[in-house]
């Protein structure tokens, strides 16, 4: 947990981070399944464990290699993380 | 500099790396060489400051601190695509850079000194070089490194480059291209401003006292002008160029962390965060401008909205009367919170600009102000304020005071003298977009005084 800490405050120091926030665990979370007009609520937990989202950066880089960088710096041994971009005005 | 931004986000959540598709065979090892130079581009873009601050207090400025970090620099390009980025990148360009630093110092002290006293300033260098000295040492050089690029002995072009270069880690051709300049332009302000600082003895601390304020106060006025060269272009044919707004703003965050007991360090981050939650509404489908008042406030970024008041709550909460960047981001903050145009409260603004006018008084401001009045109280009354502006040599070949003045005409149902006012502002300004704007109104003008 320190070293989150520390590696968190490093990316803040850096300008790069501007939000992030973790999650409660999916058996709490609620899904809304859209078919047609209905739409059908389901509560959690879910069958499924893969590919659940636990926590969020929000950051502001220059490149998703830079992103790349930083986030290979991030203290952690096991999980897998993704790294995606933000639609913006694009192309200004 | 990239042309958009990059706002990454992270998740527990699983897919293949986006650079996994790398071809098996031939072209694998070319693959894996691009890769590298693009990792090592992006180590620089992160660690190029810090890199270059740590060199300058040992070697004591920062014009050889910068050629010895580039030469780590092109050691790595040398290497790495060959051999693999490292495992602790910063730490190898850091160790690469400081043998580097270590054989200049003894060169240069074998033609001044004697080797025993060479022996401790190695000795001294390697010490201020440990790689494990992280914390409130490398946050004191970053400072020092803030404070001498943006020296008020450079001009502020200088200061511009320079600290874009140092600091922002961007390449002689990527600032030429941010500026619509020629690359040799930039190269020679980046030359000119390291020898004038050698000239001048700049030493590379951080001042202290009454030289602090004005210090600090130059400091800022460099990543103002970053951020409103990108918010509003002076020239060139793009209405706005976001990634220059993104660097000073990065630039403003980083030194928010380094001084976060300054109020005005708050309030130039609060400013230009609520000014960038507006960029992508500030421009309309065909690249042209639009106007604060016209944009659709849905398109403002709610998030850089949120994060700019926060900060002028700090700058607020720091104490003391608000300085001329908080005011301003105060008055940009009147924005932010109307959900429609209709609902700014304008003579709250006027009472903001009045403090501005006091503490920084200047043309613009009282341009600024007039138009504030005008939405207050009146086009007649901010067509006085305006009017009396009319002389001011400083504003001589400012279009947006023709521009200001056209639109109070208008409003005012002069037509015929609004029409003038927006061409003369349209032949003023050097930006392509703005001018095609202006003189639209111009013709919006001819065509209500046929219709009037």
């Amino acid at each position: 947990m320190a070293e989150y800490q520390k590696f968190n405050e490093e990316l803040i120091k850096a300008g790069v981070v501007l939000e992030a926030g973790r999650l409660y665990p999916s058996s709490q979370s609620k899904r809304v399944r859209f078919d047609g007009k209905k739409r059908t609520v389901i509560d959690g937990p879910f069958a499924e464990t893969k590919e659940l989202v636990a926590g969020y950066w929000l950051w502001q880089v220059r490149s998703i290699d830079e992103a790349l960088e930083w986030l290979k710096r991030a203290p952690y041994d096991g999980g897998t993380f993704e790294i995606r971009e933000i639609l913006e005005f694009e192309g200004i | 500099m990239k042309s958009s931004s990059s706002r990454a986000f992270e998740g527990a959540l699983a897919i293949g790396p986006r650079n996994g598709d790398a071809p098996e065979g031939p072209g694998r090892r070319e693959a894996a060489a691009a890769e590298a130079h693009r990792a090592i581009e992006a180590i620089w873009r992160i660690e190029s400051a810090r890199l270059i601050a740590g060199l300058a207090r040992v070697v004591g400025e920062i014009g050889t601190a910068e050629e010895l970090a580039q030469d780590a620099l092109v050691a790595a390009l040398e290497q790495w695509p060959a051999e693999g980025v490292p495992e602790r990148p910063a730490a190898w360009l850091m160790g690469t850079a400081k043998h580097r630093a270590i054989d200049l110092i003894r060169r240069r002290k074998t033609l001044e000194r004697k080797h025993e006293e060479i022996g401790r300033e190695v000795e001294r260098a390697q010490k201020s070089l440990d790689l494990d000295a992280i914390g409130e040492e490398v946050e004191d050089d970053l400072l020092g490194l803030i404070f001498t690029a943006c020296h008020p002995v450079l001009s502020k072009d200088a200061r511009v480059a320079l600290t874009l270069r140092v600091l922002g880690g961007l390449t002689t051709e990527e600032i030429a291209r941010g500026f619509l300049v020629p690359v040799s332009t930039i190269a020679q302000r980046i030359v000119r401003a390291k020898r004038t600082l050698a000239v001048a003895h700049v030493r590379f601390e951080i001042p202290g006292g009454a030289e602090r304020v004005a210090r600090l106060a130059s400091v800022l006025e460099v990543i103002y002008l970053i951020f409103n060269e990108g918010y509003s272009a002076t020239a060139g044919k793009d209405w706005v160029r976001p990634a220059l707004c993104e660097e000073a703003l990065r630039l403003g965050r980083i030194l928010a962390e380094l001084v976060p007991t300054e109020p005005e360090v708050q309030g130039i981050v609060a400013l230009m965060e609520i000014q960038a939650s507006r960029l992508g509404a500030r421009v309309g489908p065909s690249g042209e401008p639009v106007l604060l008042l016209d944009q659709d406030r849905t398109r403002w970024d709610r998030l850089l909205i949120r994060r700019g008041l926060a900060a002028l709550e700090r700058a607020e909460r720091l104490g003391g009367a608000l300085g001329p960047y908080a005011l301003q981001a105060a008055i940009a903050a009147c924005h932010a919170r109307a959900t429609t145009a209709a609902e700014t409260d304008w003579p709250r603004i006027v009472a903001l600009y009045d403090a501005v006018a006091q503490l920084a008084p200047s043309p613009v401001v009282e341009l600024n102000r007039a138009v504030a009045v005008g939405m207050a109280f009146g086009p007649a009354a901010g067509l006085e304020l305006v009017d009396a502006l009319v002389d001011e040599p400083t504003l001589k070949s400012y279009h947006l005071l023709p521009a200001v003045r056209g639109d109070l005409l208008r409003k005012l149902g002069r037509s015929e003298e609004a029409r003038a006012e927006f061409e003369r502002a349209a032949a003023l300004t050097e930006n392509g977009q703005e001018r095609e704007l202006l003189q639209r109104r111009a013709a919006e003008c001819a065509a209500e005084r046929m219709a009037g």
